[in-house]
């Protein structure tokens, strides 16, 4: 098993700096959901000096559009969304205090500039186990941009939500050095 | 002449969609547990048992497995002394698609149109119908839910016979290095030679619905797919791109004759969750 760890949000820098690539954390606490459209949202905000819909210091996003809840169920599935989709707004809303994103997939080397410079960190769900995810999920509740529907920005309390670190404090990116440990060169 | 009342179709299709999103296939966890086994890299065997836990778990609370319930794909073989009767036939598999994600809780992903407008047609519907006419009396439907991330990993290529057999595994291969952990890894690659432009596609799609444990009926296809499987597998990529020794679960053929001038080959990727029912109405 990979080293595990659990983690209670806020977050803070003392926190993620003994995070490295490949631990597997378990996350407590209040996490947002948001994807592009609502990223957009929030980036013209914060450009026109308005608060945020949530306290973005020590913040946590997660990419995901979940699929319809059951009647009694605080979520439907709810796994990952590919993450690059988010690197144009993810340096600003780093600058603002978010301390970790939730996704799938490689960032972009500003992406993984801002994580070094605000000591934030990019875990990876597991695309797909959007059952196991769902069920960490205690309550959910749309915070913002009802409009959006499967988009709108919903504050989640999780309880062991299961993550693997891809990208730590200090620079290091899971998808290269995982992969490069692992290949073989025929 | 047998007579199917279209209305029959309808709660089959539903089911159809209900079911592939909800249970993972055997074959599936089969290969999952085969792989987990070998996996050298700790993280890659903790995502590889996330896996297998999602798929209990899915069952358990009557979930898709992934929230990406992907377009409904329907294949479906029309036995040539059947007679429809009772109304229009795409319409009633589209009215199936529509209960199934309806009633299932199952997220509707269709835009219509796909570039200008990109409005959610909001019950997942048109689904993608392929009929095939087939002897006999009987009609076999699958339903193969697709999501965005592994389709969009796609190719087709028209190659050169020159490119041979070494290319046509060259190509495979760099379409799955260059999808890194996109299509959600470990994939099912499906891959479709020869035909045409348009058909090597649909062979590459039909490629995927092959159960997993089973071989290639043909010795010398086989050898191509166990290579090309291993060889994927040396790239590094792992479960999520996280590194790891299981990027792929299989890789599966199909082929038909093509122009003496053309070779063309289509690679399917699809995701770990790798969803497909059947049902045969008689
Ligand atoms: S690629 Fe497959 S497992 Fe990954 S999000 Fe899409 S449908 Fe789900």
């Amino acid at each position: 098993m990979a080293k595990e760890i659990k983690l209670q949000t806020p977050l803070t820098s003392e926190m993620l700096e003994k995070l490295n690539v490949g631990d597997k954390v378990l996350l407590s606490g209040t996490i947002y959901t948001a994807r592009d459209a609502a990223h957009k949202r929030l980036v013209e905000l914060l450009k026109a000096g308005k608060e945020l819909p949530f306290d973005p210091v020590g913040a946590v996003i997660y990419y995901v559009g979940p699929a319809p809840a059951r009647p009694g169920k605080a979520i439907g599935s709810a796994g990952p969304t590919t993450s690059y989709r988010m690197d144009p707004y993810a340096p600003v809303l780093m600058d603002a205090g978010l301390k970790a994103m939730i996704g799938k997939g490689p960032r972009g080397q500003a992406v993984l500039d801002s994580m070094v410079k605000n000591k934030a960190v990019y875990l990876a769900a597991v695309g797909g186990a959007a059952v196991v995810t769902a069920q960490s999920v205690k309550a959910a509740k749309i915070i913002a941009y009802d409009d959006l529907g499967a988009e709108a920005i919903r504050e989640l309390k999780v309880v062991d939500f299961p993550v693997f670190v891809a990208n730590d404090t200090k620079g290091n990116d899971i998808f290269k050095l995982g992969v490069e440990k692992y290949r073989i060169d025929n | 002449m047998k007579e199917i009342n279209v209305a029959q179709i309808i709660p089959v299709i539903r089911n159809l969609c209900i079911d592939a999103n909800y249970y993972a296939s055997p074959d599936v966890v089969e290969k999952i547990k085969f792989f987990m086994e070998k996996e050298e890299s700790p993280t890659a065997r903790d995502i590889l048992a996330l896996m297998l836990e999602n798929h209990k778990m899915a069952d358990k609370e009557q979930m898709p497995m992934c929230q990406d319930t992907g377009v409904a794909v329907v294949f479906v073989e029309l036995g040539q002394d059947v007679h429809l009767v009772g109304g229009d036939f795409n319409e009633a598999i589209n009215e199936g698609v529509r209960q199934g994600y309806q009633d299932g809780y199952l997220r509707k992903s269709m835009v219509d149109d796909p570039v200008i407008e990109r409005k959610n047609t909001k019950d997942n519907t048109p689904a993608l119908i392929y009929t095939e006419i087939v002897s006999g009396d009987s009609l076999k439907i699958t339903v193969a839910p697709k999501g965005g991330g592994a389709e969009n990993m796609s190719e087709v290529r028209m190659m050169k016979a020159a490119d041979g057999i070494e290319g046509v595994k060259d190509f495979v291969i760099d379409r799955i290095k260059r999808s890194g952990g996109n299509p959600c890894p470990p994939v099912v690659v499906g891959v479709g030679i020869g035909g045409s432009f348009e058909q090597c596609a649909l062979l590459a799609k039909k490629a995927l619905l092959r159960p997993l444990t089973e071989k290639n009926a043909d010795p010398k296809w086989a050898a191509v797919e166990d290579e090309i499987l291993e060889r994927i597998n040396m790239l590094g990529i792992g479960p999520q791109g996280l590194g790891g020794r299981t990027t792929a679960l299989a890789v599966q053929i199909l082929y038909r004759p093509c122009h003496i001038a053309s070779m063309p080959v289509a690679v399917n990727v699809n995701c770990h969750v790798h969803r497909h029912k059947s049902a045969v109405i008689e």
